[in-house]
């Protein structure tokens, strides 16, 4: 059975705002083919203020996706139309005290029939931006379609170059076998066989040597190159001191507490280590606190 | 026993009491290992023989020996398919149907990677296999025919008997997963062209880590698991004498209860289909309703979804299991659901009663008046549906963006 929080069970065994609202003036249907769910969004909006005044869903869909529905109809009444798109399909996990791996894309599906009632609204065409896949990776809800997309774009070749990327496989690790199929799969189209045994190769250092402040300056062009990857998920990374090949970072947001920091901090070890074309070792600031205290 | 209305006896079922009581002195005073020399080891042996010799008589093997012990109904057709594979080495293709049990198919995908040919035989809307197909695919490259008896979701029947003879008259093996079969339907080996069966203890009203090979005395095979010479070599490892016990006890008592089977379980699971399809609108039995299980009722509520109906069973202490893809966390409703060609609006919706002859009438009436009211609310809540019924043309109506 599904670890289902208190909150999402109230708000299936009681779900809020259920059915079409009167004179609505905004409409998303939006399915999730993951699931077979799908869900109607109707919104009255107030013309001059741009305040959505009521919200009512109707579900197609398993416990966790009418609890969404019921948990985003009541986050955005009363909010303007611009704020409610500021809510993240996260914020609604977290508003339910969070959501099974297996299930977090009914809060997609909420935040998608926002978007698209919003559109609807506007008399805009909202078009759906991304697809889903089956889920591989449950530790961290990675699905197929991320694996292969990111294998695709950044050429990866092995099961340790996926997690340092997507963060799949970095948990229980039992999603392995997965990965190794997906790179066969992915690596066959481009003539090449998967290599269990691939080590990552290191650039040699053939560059002339970087002067100190050249160095510093590459880490920073490097560590701006993988930010979008952790600003996606809420966090961020800070350059704290470069020590001969010790580089202290300090990790913020959301990436600051994660508990997939020491992956994180792998990830970036590496692209650092490949940019520099040198071995270096990333270690988070705290140490060089531990160091000095020592 | 803890309270609430089981019927999910198809996922698995309640230790008989007796069962229970028999198995106990195997965790305690008679813990001696059958292959011993001293008297500690003789009477667990004794044991076993017994034991060996009531799943027998239930099966109706001719001997005693076709039966051997396994983990489980899953290793069971694990060893009976590589089995087949390894004793064959030019046999590359392998025989199968798309509504088969995980057990099966998952490694018949394994294989299909490791460069055999699996052909999957297709069913009808009411999950029916194509003789003639089947007759075509028989040939001299096929190592073996693993077909289920009984589906697990609908609790259709396949024509087994049949198949197994048509099989040995092309020279090809035979096996049938018949985890669900046994114990519901007679059955009787010795008159049959079946080479290797599988069962599992669980669904009996055994304990769960016991199962069964049957293996028809002169069918080539190679073990699985190499080791010991339990079970005759043909599956190492220290027997679960407890569980082996337990199973043939369970075997015993489902060979006298046989006779309820097709009277009273049945009579109830046809009280509860009529009780449900007779109050709820737009709902159909799944399957093929005139040969299937006596114990199961499968029905598919159109325009909601399965999860949500389980989990508001479960608050009034009704157990039952669904097709939806949400219940298992898988992209897809059910593989059996899907290859009979039934919408996905309708799969979803899909909920399975199986019963046991620990049920009661007063349970099956209980569940007659808890299930439309729960269709109701779901319904009321679907965008497929409007006041007391689908709106018009619903497909057309909502058509969610899908992503």
């Amino acid at each position: 059975m599904w670890d289902y929080s208190e909150k999402v069970q109230d708000h299936f065994y009681n779900p809020r705002n259920a059915g079409a609202i009167e004179g609505a003036n905004g409409t998303g249907d939006v399915g999730s083919l993951s699931c077979g769910d799908a869900l109607r969004l109707t919104l009255k909006v107030d013309p001059d203020s741009d305040k959505i005044l009521d919200a009512g869903f109707q579900t197609f869909g398993c416990g966790s996706a009418i609890a969404s529905s019921s948990a985003l109809t009541e986050m955005i009444k009363g909010m303007t139309l611009d704020d409610a798109l500021t809510v993240s399909n996260q914020d609604i996990a977290d508003y339910l005290d969070g959501l099974p791996p297996e299930k977090m894309h009914c809060s997609v599906m909420g935040r998608e029939a926002l978007q698209a009632a919003v559109a609807n609204y506007r008399g805009e065409e909202w078009k759906d931006d991304h697809e889903e896949g089956a889920l591989v990776c449950k530790c961290f809800a990675i699905d197929e379609v991320m694996i292969e997309d990111t294998v695709r774009a950044n050429n990866l070749s092995t099961v340790e170059e996926v997690t340092n990327y997507t963060k799949a496989g970095g948990g229980c690790s039992a999603c392995h076998e997965g990965i190794e199929e997906i790179l066969t799969r992915v690596l066959a189209e481009q003539g090449v066989a998967f290599d269990p045994n691939a080590k990552i190769d290191m650039p040699k250092a053939t560059q002339p040597k970087l002067t100190n402040i050249q160095r510093m300056k590459r880490i920073e062009e490097l560590l701006d190159e993988i930010r979008p990857n952790l600003q996606r998920d809420k966090g961020d990374v800070e350059l704290v001191e470069v020590d001969g090949k010790n580089i202290y970072v300090n990790m913020v947001g959301a990436c600051g507490g994660c508990q997939m920091a020491s992956v994180t901090l792998g990830g970036i070890q590496q692209h650092l280590a490949e940019g520099l074309g040198e071995f270096i070792q990333v270690m988070p600031s705290q140490e060089l606190a531990r160091q000095a205290g020592a | 026993m803890s309270t609430g209305i089981y019927l999910d006896n198809n996922a698995t079922t309640m230790v008989s009491p007796e069962v229970v009581e028999e198995m106990m002195p195997f965790f305690s005073e008679q813990y001696g290992n059958p292959s011993s020399m001293h008297q500690f080891g003789d009477k667990v042996g004794r044991a076993l023989k017994k034991a060996r010799q009531q799943v027998q008589a239930l099966l109706g093997a001719e001997h005693d020996s076709e039966i051997i012990f396994t983990s489980c109904g899953t290793e069971a057709d694990s060893t009976a398919i590589l089995s087949a594979l390894k004793a064959q080495p030019d046999r590359k293709d392998i025989i199968t149907t798309v509504v088969e049990h995980p057990a099966v198919l998952s490694l018949c995908e394994y294989l299909e990677k490791e460069g055999y040919t699996v052909h999957y035989l297709k069913v009808d809307k009411k999950g029916r296999l194509d003789m003639q197909e089947y007759i075509r695919l028989l040939s001299d490259k096929v190592a073996i025919v693993s077909v289920m008896w009984a589906n697990n979701e609908s609790g259709t029947l396949f024509p087994i008997t049949e198949m197994a003879e048509l099989a040995s008259s092309a020279g090809v093996m035979f096996h049938t997963d018949a985890v669900q079969a046994v114990g519901k339907l007679p059955i009787n080996l010795k008159e049959s062209a079946i080479d290797m069966l599988s069962l599992s203890g669980h669904k009996l009203h055994a304990p769960k880590g016991i199962g069964v090979l049957y293996l028809r005395r002169g069918v080539r095979f190679r073990p699985l698991l190499r080791g010991g010479h339990q079970e005759r070599g043909r599956r190492a490892g220290t027997e679960n004498s407890a569980s082996i016990v337990g199973l043939g006890k369970a075997c015993e008592m489902a060979l006298s209860a046989m006779a309820q089977e097709k009277t009273t379980v049945k009579a109830l699971r046809d009280r509860l289909e009529h009780g449900i399809l007779s109050q709820v609108s737009h709902c159909f039995v799944t399957g093929d309703p005139g040969n299937r299980l006596p114990n199961t009722c499968n029905i598919a509520f159109e325009y909601i979804e399965g999860e949500a109906i389980l989990l508001l069973l479960n608050k009034m202490g009704i157990a039952a299991s669904s097709g939806s893809a949400c219940t298992s966390g898988s992209l897809e409703p059910s593989h059996v659901m899907r290859a009979m060609d039934i919408p996905y609006t309708a799969a979803h919706g899909s909920v399975r009663f199986s019963l046991s002859r620990y049920n009661s009438q007063a349970d099956v009436d209980k569940v007659i008046e808890a299930v439309p009211p729960i269709i109701e609310k779901l319904r009321k809540l679907s965008p497929y549906w409007s006041g007391n019924g689908p709106v018009e043309d619903p497909e057309k109506a909502f058509a969610p963006t899908y992503a």
